[in-house]
């Protein structure tokens, strides 16, 4: 758990001694952020939970809430900078607070404890908490005030309009309460799309580069060598492309279901393949049917970061690209095996 | 830049009119802006953008709102079919999918 705030610093207020913490990020917290992204650590990255000043807070101040992955809590601090507030960090177990407002997580009876914990009606005067507006998927309001007497005020979806909307007087503009999926949110999703198949993807060259050497004249080392480094790179390849072009040309790919807009990145890769090889036969047309299939599956996965996909709609696209995948993907090995004895 | 919109006509989303009070909570929960306020109720004017996250039924006061929410993840769905349970992204284990970034 990474120390967040500096020691000797407590604020004492009412009798509380609350740690402090700072607005400004350092180069340990933007590396920090750069290796969660990169799966590295990730599950540790979290601070504990309870009560945080930012700058001089008093019993007037606002309460912001978070939660307890780094990343959030960081996002947060840093747009308060040059303003005093209190922030109550849930425990979220380290989940960001949409994800984990989706598991309940951070939700209504975690807030309402730590509120009691943290003898928040004793620390400050008023009766008010500003809560991410994506923590209303497990956040009740009205449950909130009922078993806790604070009132839940819906912030902005993103921590860095937060000014914007303390200057407004607490009130968010239309574009600040809307999710979108630009350009840079999904590339920064695309190292996790890489470390997250990578133990699959290398079960599946060793697999490629052992059958390699079985050939018409039975095991030979020559041909597993010469044949089975083609075969990972094709893999590595139709791997990597799915992993960063699918978030990155996620909204041009024709079709709305994320699995056609993979099959069309593998068929590109399909058809690179054949390209490079200059030949249509058994093997090229086994690799390109495995492209298209591989590159579906793993587009249809991105479903899960994707911010606008709907649990119906996984359902519906599955039931008939899930099917198809899998008679590809057999189809397209049955051809590349049929190859190896021609 | 335009927004992605997923497939059509797929939501569980309802909304009844009768229970709403018009208070706007779910105009203000919602990140796709499916709802808005017309003569003192709330309107779904932008269905097929709900990703059925739950925010405005788990904020209606009134009980105006249904949804099936859930994650709208493939590899949760994968997970949940493997585990006999309802699906669920594997962002709170070691082996977690690119979700809950």
């Amino acid at each position: 758990m990474s120390d967040l705030t500096t020691p000797n610093s407590a604020l004492v207020h009412n009798g509380f001694e609350i740690p402090r913490t700072a607005s400004e990020l350092t180069f340990a917290d933007t590396l920090g952020s750069w290796k969660a992204r990169w799966g590295i650590g990730r599950m540790n990255y979290v601070v504990a939970p309870g009560l945080y000043a930012s700058g001089e807070p008093t019993s007037h101040s606002p309460v912001f809430v978070s939660a307890n992955y780094k990343m959030s809590f960081d996002r947060l601090r840093s747009s308060l900078k040059g303003r005093n507030g209190w922030i109550l960090v849930l425990d979220t177990k380290g989940i960001n607070v949409w994800c984990a407002a989706g598991k309940g997580t951070f939700g209504t009876s975690e807030l309402v404890n730590r509120i009691r914990i943290t003898k928040l009606h004793e620390v400050v005067d008023h009766r008010m908490l500003i809560v991410p507006q994506l923590g209303a998927v497990g956040v009740s309001a009205h449950i909130v005030k009922k078993l806790s007497g604070f009132r839940v005020k819906f912030g902005p979806v993103r921590a860095k309009d937060i000014p914007a909307f303390l200057d407004a007087g607490l009130s968010a503009m239309p574009e600040m309460r809307e999710v979108r999926f630009p350009l840079m949110d999904r590339l920064v999703l695309a190292p996790m799309e890489i470390v997250g198949g990578a133990k699959y993807i290398l079960i599946a060259i060793i697999v490629f580069f052992l059958l390699s050497g079985i050939g018409k004249f039975g095991f030979s080392t020559d041909e597993m060598m010469h044949s089975g480094i083609s075969s990972a790179v094709n893999l590595l390849v139709i791997y990597l492309t799915a992993a960063i072009l699918g978030p990155v040309l996620l909204p041009w790919l024709p079709g709305r279901a994320f699995s056609l807009k993979g099959f069309w990145i593998g068929l590109a890769v399909g058809i690179l393949i054949i390209f490079s090889s200059r030949i249509v036969n058994v093997n090229t047309a086994g690799w390109a049917l495995i492209a298209m299939s591989s590159a579906s599956f793993m587009v249809m996965n991105f479903t899960g970061s994707s911010t606008f996909t709907s649990l119906s709609g996984v359902r519906r696209e599955m039931k008939v690209a899930v099917p198809l995948q899998i008679i590809g993907e057999v189809l397209g090995f049955g051809l590349w095996i049929a190859g190896r004895f021609m | 830049m335009t927004v992605m919109k997923y497939l059509a006509d797929v939501v569980t989303l309802e909304l009844d009119t009768e229970k709403c009070t018009g208070c706007g909570m779910c105009v203000v929960v919602c990140p796709h802006k499916v709802f808005e306020i017309e003569n003192r109720k709330a309107k779904i004017v932008d269905r097929d953008s709900c990703m059925e996250c739950g925010a405005c039924a788990m904020n209606c006061e009134f009980g105006a709102i249904s949804v099936e929410s859930g994650v709208g993840c493939a590899a949760g769905v994968i997970i949940g079919a493997i585990r006999g349970t309802e699906p669920t992204c594997g962002c709170d284990s070691s082996s977690g999918s690119g979700c809950c970034g």
